[in-house]
């Protein structure tokens, strides 16, 4: 982990609700599936914000204004500075995808695997890629990964852009996988968990006190024994999750 | 020089800066960051007797100055604590270290005490009493003079070592229950643990926390743990540590001057992991300006 200082290079909308902030500073501790948490003038917690792309100068993050935090990072401006806590979490392990792996996202959770695709393509393997939103006005990067090299699956839940379902309706149609990655809200999660036929990672949230382990606060329990969303995760392996009988 | 040191019941701290229980871990999170052993101390995480997961989540809520946390004393135990957390925070801090003891009966206070004290690196035994997130004790030994006695006797019996009593914000009379622990036996007290408090989701028209309620703290409560640290100085003949929402140097000697000999600093360390050391960066210059040589002619100036 590292405390560093970032200039806002850009942040612009990009789709309904969805800003993408490019940064410059010292992005070297950000793997994909990693996160950065960052301070907000005025507010007492900061806000975790996972790496959507990474070099060593750069970093950019796309994210949801669903609160004071985020609408408060909406308004920043080009030149502004923003306090982050840089390196925090596991990050998704690429040895694991076979020749061939499934990327599937759900709104905010798209980000973290756009870098992610491109590791993968790097390390020379086939990547498809089903992204899911809710209308067409919620889409983004789309392009993006198909620029990358990816072969791009969108579907929107009320049918508006590309298919219409969850990304779980879609994984028919992509045809073989070796390996799963996903970032989703929960019940979508559990359904690509169930949906799937191979083995796979997958990204949590929870409330988060400090981000980096040492409160206690974002414990989940695993299979594996009991984790900190923060810094034993935020990804995890399907194998060893314990779905909550109620929530 | 400044001179930053202060004695808590014949332990001489380098200067009187102590992250505070269950916001350090068990120091080596922090030891990544920067060389913890700058600081006086450090309070690690509350034990218990078994391995406890804590409360569901949502745990975490945010407040205006501060935090709602309703963790729930998550440790793995004081047998693991022993033979697998103690071992590796002594490689990264070497200096003597406060255990943080946690408890739902009388005896269960008193043998998870008398484990933590029998380990070399373990300089001051802190008995929380004032967990105001576990529902079958904790709290309720702080909130009753009779209760917070017998438990201080029950740990006295025990150890030889400093014994500090963790009191509880949420009492009609905080001074009440700080005797009780002076009669009890007990050679400091520790003040304050964090204050109920609520946040309720407007959209699910349910609290945020999943346990309802929590505990409150960070700037937001540091004058009402000010005002308490006032109260118990002037009650008991014990020293003090001080703490809640504390996050500057300014705020260290004003804790000091309300009567605490040291202080700690919770909740200001997760949003700022650096914070302990930048205080510590600062003290001898805020020091200057008010005129202070040594830290320790202070404590109780107020008064
Ligand atoms: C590891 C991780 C990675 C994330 N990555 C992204 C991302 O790439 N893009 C994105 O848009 N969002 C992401 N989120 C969710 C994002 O953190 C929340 O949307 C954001 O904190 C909301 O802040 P706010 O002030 O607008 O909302 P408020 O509701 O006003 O926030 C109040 C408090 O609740 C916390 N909080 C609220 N919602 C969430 C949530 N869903 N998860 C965790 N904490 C929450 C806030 O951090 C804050 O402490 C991620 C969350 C985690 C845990
Ligand atoms: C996340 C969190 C966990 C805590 N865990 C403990 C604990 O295990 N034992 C304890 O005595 N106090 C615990 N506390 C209370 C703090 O040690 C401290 O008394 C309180 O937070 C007030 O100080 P602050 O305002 O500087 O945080 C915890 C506080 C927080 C925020
Ligand atoms: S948020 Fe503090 S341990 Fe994970």
């Amino acid at each position: 982990m590292k405390q560093l200082e970032f200039k806002i290079l850009s942040n612009d909308r990009i789709a309904k609700g969805t800003y993408l902030m490019k940064l410059s500073g010292d992005a070297s501790d950000c793997a994909p599936g990693r996160f950065v948490n960052l301070r907000i003038a005025g507010k007492f917690l900061r806000r975790p914000i996972s790496v959507c792309d990474a070099d060593a100068e750069t970093l950019t993050l796309i994210y949801k204004v669903v609160g004071q935090g985020t609408r408060q990072m909406a308004e920043m401006g080009v030149g502004e500075t923003l306090d982050l806590l840089t390196g925090l979490g596991n990050g998704y392990d690429t040895e694991k995808s076979g020749s061939c792996p499934l990327l599937l996202g759900g709104g905010v959770g798209v980000p973290p695997l756009y870098k992610l695709a491109k590791q993968l393509i790097a390390e020379g393997k086939t990547v498809k890629v089903i992204l899911g939103f809710n209308s067409k006005d919620e889409v983004f990067f789309e392009k993006e990964f198909a620029a990358l090299g990816a072969e791009v699956s969108v579907c929107t839940a009320d049918g508006s852009y590309g298919m219409r379902g969850f990304v779980t309706d879609a994984i028919a149609s992509v045809g073989e996988y070796t390996y799963f990655y996903t970032c989703g809200p929960e019940p979508m999660l559990r359904a690509v968990s169930a949906a799937t036929a191979t083995s796979g990672q997958m990204s949590f949230e929870e409330r988060m006190g400090c981000g980096f382990g040492v409160c206690m606060g974002c414990s989940c329990e695993t299979l594996t024994g009991y984790k900190r969303i923060c810094r034993d995760g935020p990804i995890m392996e399907k194998e060893e999750i314990k779905w909550p009988t109620s929530r | 020089m400044a001179d930053l040191k202060v004695t808590l019941a014949g332990l001489t701290l380098d200067n009187p800066l102590i992250p505070a229980s269950g916001t350090f871990g068990y120091g080596y999170e922090m030891a990544e960051l920067y060389d913890i052993n700058l600081l006086g101390s450090f309070s690690f995480k509350g034990t218990t007797a078994a391995p406890r997961f804590g409360n569901p989540t949502p745990r975490i809520a945010e407040t205006a100055s501060g935090m709602l946390n309703a963790v729930g004393l998550q440790n793995p135990g004081v047998d693991r604590v022993l033979s697998d957390e103690l071992p590796r925070l002594t490689e990264v801090f070497h200096k003597k270290v406060i255990a943080n003891v946690g408890g739902f009966s009388v005896e269960e206070y008193a043998e998870t005490t008398a484990k933590l004290a029998a380990h070399d690196a373990v300089g001051i035994l802190e008995v929380n009493i004032s967990c105001p997130n576990v529902h079958d004790g904790g709290m309720s030994f702080g909130t009753s003079a009779k209760a917070a006695e017998e438990v201080t006797r029950a740990v006295r019996r025990v150890t030889d070592k400093p014994i500090f009593m963790k009191l509880s914000p949420n009492v009609t009379d905080i001074t009440e229950i700080a005797r009780a622990c002076e009669a009890g036996g007990a050679d400091g007290i520790s003040l304050i643990n964090t204050l109920m408090g609520m946040r309720i989701d407007l959209a699910r028209r349910r609290p945020l926390i999943k346990n309802r309620t929590g505990g409150l703290s960070g700037p937001a409560i540091f004058p009402v743990a000010l005002r308490m640290v006032y109260d118990v100085y002037r009650a008991v003949k014990l020293p003090i540590i001080g703490m809640g929402g504390i996050a500057s140097a300014e705020d260290v000697i004003e804790m000091m001057m309300a009567g605490a000999t040291a202080t700690q600093i919770g909740a200001m360390n997760l949003v700022d992991p650096y914070i302990c050391r930048d205080i510590l960066e600062k003290l001898p210059d805020v020091m200057k300006r008010y005129g202070i040589e040594r830290l320790s002619d202070i404590i109780g100036a107020a008064h």
